[in-house]
């Protein structure tokens, strides 16, 4: 109960963060930290608490936000109606890799680098197919108004991202307090003894990709809304792959905060970087780089392991 | 073959690139004569990455080695556009524009000698695999690791080792393809996956497999390339990596299930 107590008041504590500032700047980093932690949380789901380290989530993400760009640019759905369907889709997709990868039993690094295959395959065929808008990528029609998942002021998008993070952190909670999380965690641990115990393996593993699927695709249904364009590298490139990867490392890998604290370190580290050093490119992501080796060797347990 | 994963693969292989772009450009040294300098520096690279990042940040697991690798790719590929900017590079040589003629057949001299040197490379590859005692450890850390360290096998050595000759042997390819190829900060992450392919097709740790492998993933992607076009045409590879390690892990000519 503490922890959900905890929950709500930092639901409450970013909810006021616009009262405070009406700085786009401030707010934006807000909404980005926010939309990686969500990515972060997403991966956390399946890597942290699974033990199944996805290289490519973007797969899932890149799903989300074409079944929202398309369903609202080509059909003139409503924002709000692509959602049910992104997260469908999104898990169909985490069902359809999931189900192969796992009924044919691959670990560890061979299950990173099939999901890392799998999400190039989809870059492709994006790129390559008329109804996604090919290499072109596609635009969304920006019509502000909370009925249409879009708003004039930054303070909007803050709230919807915002209480997508909060159903992660909620999911994030279950799995630590549940019998569901419960067998999930002793997958991780050492399948061959949860299978002895009685654990359906394939099934839990297989419930935990679906779920990571559909949380990650509402990222992608949030970025259209945002940004209100999407094109093959940047919905299925490696570069959201890796963001939803970093957060949980740096934060620490099966917690409930530590996709939102390693998104928070490295978003205002980044900031921090890009602010000293504007002239350079790339700078912060070599920082990034280097802080995910460091971490990897000294503290494996991520920040939350210092503390506890 | 030791089930080592690198993901900075590619990115080594982008920094040899460099390497022999810059001792042309620099010191004016041709780059097929880059290879007695890249070789060793790579490797040396190479053994002090292992033994002093790689290792010790893995903890002995799998995946930390994949997401190790994959931060050092990072920081290799931004430093190199930190550096040197994302402009693609060529170098002009006396031969690039050269062309032999092989029956009917018109080939680019340097995409021969870059053939005949890879076929160099494998076969000198695998004689020390068979023929030295080097050779015989890196077998035996690969079937057996805790049995290699009983009988006194110094395996972090080992694995340090052909985590060494590994890019060295970049480093060689880099000398040999950049008469024909460009550099630029990205060059590398398009190999990454096709290495990986190709070793996974061929079977870890067959290097006849490796070598089929290439020949095979080569065929796929040109004719995927003639029917499919040219972007579409790549999904093939991918397509086959997806399905060898689904129903086929130990690869085409591996030996053990």
């Amino acid at each position: 109960m503490r922890q959900l107590a905890t929950i709500a008041a930092f639901a409450a504590a970013v909810a006021l963060l616009p009262a405070l500032t009406s700085s786009g700047v401030v707010l934006n980093i807000a909404i980005m930290t926010l939309y990686a932690a969500l990515l972060g949380q997403a991966w956390n789901i399946l890597a942290g608490f699974g033990g199944q380290f996805s290289f490519g989530h973007a797969v899932f993400f890149g799903t989300g936000a074409y079944a929202a760009a398309v369903l609202q640019a080509r059909f003139g759905w409503n924002a709000w109606a692509t959602l049910p369907a992104a997260l469908a889709l999104g898990a169909a997709v985490g069902g359809l890799i999931g189900a192969l990868s796992f009924r044919y039993g691959l670990r560890g690094s061979y299950f990173a680098l099939v999901t890392l295959a799998f999400a190039e395959v989809f870059r492709i065929l994006a790129n390559n197919v008329e109804f996604t808008g090919a290499g072109v990528g596609l635009m969304v029609k920006l019509q502000p108004g909370a009925a249409h998942l879009q708003f004039a002021d930054k303070a909007g998008y803050l709230h919807v991202i915002l209480a997508f993070v909060v159903v992660g952190l909620l999911v994030s909670w279950w799995l630590k307090h549940s019998r569901y999380g419960a067998w999930l965690q002793a997958v991780r641990d050492n399948e061959d003894s949860a299978a002895a115990l009685g654990v359906n393996v394939f099934a839990v593993k297989l419930q935990a990709i679906m779920l990571s699927g559909a949380l990650t695709a509402a990222a992608g249904v949030f970025y259209v809304q945002y940004f209100q364009y999407i094109d093959p590298s940047l919905a299925y490139g490696p570069a959201v792959s890796v963001e939803a990867l970093l957060g949980p490392i740096i934060g620490g890998l099966g917690t409930i905060w530590g996709p939102i604290l390693g998104a928070t370190v490295l978003h205002l580290l980044g900031e921090a970087t890009r602010g000293l050093v504007s002239s350079l490119p790339g700078v912060n992501l070599i920082i990034y780089g280097a802080l995910l080796v460091l971490m990897i060797m000294f503290l494996p347990r991520g920040i939350i392991g210092l503390v506890k | 073959m030791l089930h080592i994963i690198n993901f900075a693969h590619g990115a080594a292989l982008m920094m040899a690139l460099y390497g022999v772009y810059f001792l042309h450009q620099k010191a004016g040294l041709d780059p097929y004569l880059s290879l007695p300098v890249m070789v060793p520096a790579m490797f040396a690279g190479g053994y002090a990455l292992y033994r002093f990042v790689v290792a010790r940040a893995s903890h002995g697991k799998d995946e930390n080695i994949l997401l190790v690798t994959l931060g050092i790719a990072i920081v290799l590929e931004n430093a190199a556009l930190t550096l040197w900017k994302s402009d693609t590079r060529t170098i002009e040589t006396g031969y690039t524009f050269t062309t032999v003629a092989i029956g009917p057949a018109m080939i680019a001299l340097p995409k021969l000698v870059a053939f005949g040197g890879a076929a160099l490379v494998a076969a000198l590859l695998l004689a020390m695999m068979r023929g030295t005692d080097l050779g015989r450890a890196i077998r035996a850390c690969a079937r057996e690791r805790h049995g290699a360290r009983l009988v006194g096998i110094d395996v972090e050595h080992v694995f340090a080792m052909s985590f060494g000759i590994g890019l060295a042997c970049l480093g060689a390819a880099a000398c040999f393809l950049l008469p024909a190829y460009y550099v630029n900060p990205q060059v590398g992450s398009g190999f990454v996956l096709i290495a990986f392919t190709i070793v996974v097709l061929g079977g870890m740790g067959s290097f006849a497999g490796a070598l089929l492998g290439g020949l095979l993933i080569g065929v796929v992607e040109s004719i995927g390339g003639l029917y499919l076009g040219e972007s579409l045409g790549q999904i093939g590879i991918f397509l086959i990596f997806i399905a060898v390690l689904l129903f086929r892990p130990q690869g085409l000519f591996g030996a053990r299930a």
